[in-house]
Parts: C-alpha cells; structure tokens; sequence
C-alpha cells in the first residue's frame, strides 16, 4: 500500500503542517503569533525538503561501517536536500530573530501586538 | 512496523500541538508548542536516515529560537511593568 | 463583515490544500539517485577525501552557497545590533543576581558544552556534525554564560574579533584555493591524507572550524544584543 510507507508518512505530516503554519498566519492577529506561525511552516518545508531525498532500505550517506566506498552509489540515501536543508535550518533562527526584534521596536513604539492597532499606512 | 507506528503517532503530536501553537491564549504555551514540533521533526530526520539534520534540528530549532523567543517575551513583559 | 473574512480565508487556504493533493498524488518514491547526487555519492570519497558526504557537499561542492549563507547571518546579526542600540552611559541595569545553584551548575557545565561544540565541529568531515551544529552548541553554551553572570556586563570585542578573524580566513582559504588547486573553496591546498582519520580530507577540518567558530560568533552576537537592550523610554 503507498500510504503506509515511511516516507509517504512523513511527507503528508509536512504538507498537514505547511496548512496549518499557513493557516495561522493568515488567521492570527497577534504578531507574536504570526512570527510562530512562520517557523512552524519553516519546520514543516524542511520535513518535505528531506522525506524527498529519502530512497527506501537505504542508509545514511556516511562512508564506514556499513557502507563501502566503491558501491556508495547503490546504499545510501540522496544527500543534497540534507545540504541543502542544513544552511536552510540556520537561515530560519536567523529570520526568526530579526521577525522578533522588529515585533519589539513596533511593540515600543505603540505598545501594542495586536496587527489592528497598526493603522497608520491605512488611508 | 514498528517504526511506521512510531511515525504516525508523532505526526498526530506534531499536528495536535501545531493548532495548539496558533489556537492557545498564552504565548509562552504556544512557543513550548514550536518547540515540542521541532523536536519530534528531528527524530522523524532520523528515520528518514539524516543524522545532520537531526542534530542541527535539535540544537538550533528546539533550543535557540526558543531561547530567543523567551527573551523577546520577557522584554515586552518588562516593558509593561514599567509602564 | 466577519463572515464575508472567514469564508474568504477559507477559499485561500481549501484552493492550497486542493494544489497540494495534486502534489501529494503525484509523487512516487524513487528508487535510485539522481545524476548528481550520483556523482556526488561516487566522486566525492575520492576528490575530496571526506566520510561524510553531506559535510563535502557543504564545505567543497557547494561552498559558494555556504558563504552566502555566513553572510545573510553577519547582516542578520548586524541588522539587530543597528536596531536595538542604546546610547552609552545609560546601561545601568537592575537585575536580581542568578541563583547559587545556576552559578555553580554552570562552572561545570559551559566548559563541558563548549567542548561538545569545538568536538562536533572538528570531526564533521567523519561524523554527522560540523560547523553549524557546533556552532549552535557554543551559543548555547553562551546563553548559559549570559544566565550565570546576569549582573555583569560582557563587552562584544572578543566576538567581533573571532568573528572577523575567522571569517577572512575562510574567504582567504577559498583564494588559495584558486591559485593551488582546481578552484575557489577546494579542499586540495593540503593533502587529503589517509581516508577515515582526523587529519585528512585536505582543508576541510580547518574550513569547517573557522564556519563552526563564525557561526557561534554570530548566533551569539545576537543573543548578547537581545540579553542588552533597555527599554529605550519614548525616544522615538
């Protein structure tokens, strides 16, 4: 059966994940709670980045024990979305914070979160 | 088997405390909620047969950001005392 | 008003899941590599002398891509530091001193966790780890600093210092890379020596420990501007 496989699991859990993350962006009227909302569909991204390099009964793609140098090609699982995601995941904290410091300064200069308040672009 | 069970029950976790995170009227629950969603994503990277991505999803996704976020929570908190 | 903003929320997010289980059907689960994580899976033991496959597509590979990235988090860090300066003198702070039991925890521990770090990120050519994971490990060695000692001030230089060192070194090991060998950030200006010790891999131990310490550097430089600010009263 496809569904029940390992990779099919975990990619329908990122796509679940990236409706919810997106869905609480939208919805939310809190900024702080946008900001987790965000890193929620950063998350997820991830989760579907990686379950798409998986290929089934292999194993990491680390040369040793298990695994010889000269048919690595046929044992190992695909390792550019793992490099890929790796400078995505540092990436993120670093949005992350800047998304907070500009919530702070706003939150200084009206003393408020709430995305209603900020009225003063509106005509 | 054993490990497809394992990976659903933490996908259920992951989606329950993902409308916790958007749904939940405290802020500090509804960060320990990211948190929590980031820590089972790096044990479901270890099934998917990615140990980097695990341990930069464990040290970086569950520990800093939420160390970051408390700060800034900690900051606006002070801010309204001092008013 | 309400209902005309729900229902339209609603659309967006049903015509998103609709587009994604077209996505989901589509998808078949693969069975080889594609020809570039072929070359890379066959090549790459070889050329550059790493175990780890991930760390030589990172350091070597696609080095170009992991510059930029230590750059987006220098103007990241940089951006917080402009928006959150303070004027001088005005830094007096009163915060309650840290618990006994976190002073004392925290001797035995930060060198403990440091070490982690500098271990993780000298062995990511044989292990899963490297320079990021390290790094995100030092800095949280550093959070447990800024907690112990909350009643002291800690000042950047030393930061800034390790960050502009070890970022330059990396840009100049990438040059020399151009002139000794086959192009910018190659990994052969050392010998790779034997497969599978420390000291092998060419320059990739070293690359990866001058990212590992620039990304410490900067994840806690971030953290100290946040740990730092005041409440600025009313000046804007």
């Amino acid at each position: 059966m496809k569904i029940f496989e390992l990779e099919n699991i975990s990619m329908a859990a990122g796509f679940l994940l990236l409706m919810v993350g997106i869905w609480g962006i939208i919805s939310q009227r809190n900024i702080i709670k946008m900001i987790i909302s965000f890193s929620i569909v950063d998350t997820s991204i991830h989760l579907l980045l990686v379950s798409i390099g998986y290929i089934r009964n292999r194993t990491a793609p680390i040369i040793g024990e298990g695994v010889t140098k000269t048919d690595a090609a046929t044992q190992i699982t695909d390792p550019v979305p793992q490099a890929l995601v790796l400078t995505a995941i540092v990436i993120g904290v670093g949005i992350t914070a800047l998304l907070l410091t500009y919530s702070l300064k706003l939150y200084r200069h009206n003393r408020s979160l709430e995305i209603n308040h900020f009225n003063s672009l509106k005509w | 088997m054993i490990q497809i069970i394992l990976l659903i029950v933490m996908a259920v976790i992951m989606l329950v405390m993902a409308f916790i995170a958007i749904h939940h009227k405290s802020l500090q629950v509804a960060v320990i909620a990211s948190g929590i969603i980031s820590l089972f994503a790096s044990v479901i990277y270890i099934f998917l047969a990615a140990p980097d991505v695990a341990i930069t999803e464990a040290s970086i996704g569950s520990a800093l950001t939420v160390g970051i976020f408390f700060y800034i929570l900690n900051k606006i908190r002070h801010e309204d005392i001092k008013k | 008003m309400k209902i005309l903003r729900n229902s339209a929320l609603l659309l967006i997010v049903g015509f998103m899941a609709w587009m994604m289980i077209h996505l989901y059907g589509q998808y078949e689960s693969r069975d080889a590599l594609n020809p570039v994580a072929e070359y890379y899976a066959v090549n790459g033991p070889e050329e550059t002398g790493a175990a780890n496959l991930v760390t030589s597509i990172v350091v070597t590979y696609r080095g170009l891509d992991t510059l930029g990235e230590v750059t987006i988090l220098f103007l990241t860090a940089a951006i917080i530091g402009l928006l959150l300066r303070t004027e001088k003198g005005s830094r007096k702070k009163s915060v309650r001193e840290s618990s006994e039991f976190l002073s004392t925890a925290s001797g035995i521990l930060i060198p403990v966790i440091t070490l982690i770090g500098i271990y993780i990120f000298m062995n990511g050519h044989l292990t899963p780890g490297g320079g990021f994971q390290g790094g995100a490990v030092l800095a949280s060695s550093f959070i447990l600093v800024l907690l112990a000692i909350s009643n002291k001030r800690i000042g950047h230089r030393l930061l800034d210092y390790t960050e502009a060192i070890s970022g330059i070194s990396f840009i100049l090991l990438g040059i020399l890379g151009i002139l000794l060998a086959g192009g910018f950030l190659d990994n052969r200006i050392l010998p790779l020596g034997n497969f599978g010790t420390l000291f092998s891999a060419g320059a990739i131990p070293v690359i990866y420990s001058l990212i590992g310490l620039k990304v410490g550097a900067e994840l806690s430089n971030v953290i100290l501007e946040l740990n730092q600010i005041q409440g600025e009263e009313e000046e804007l």
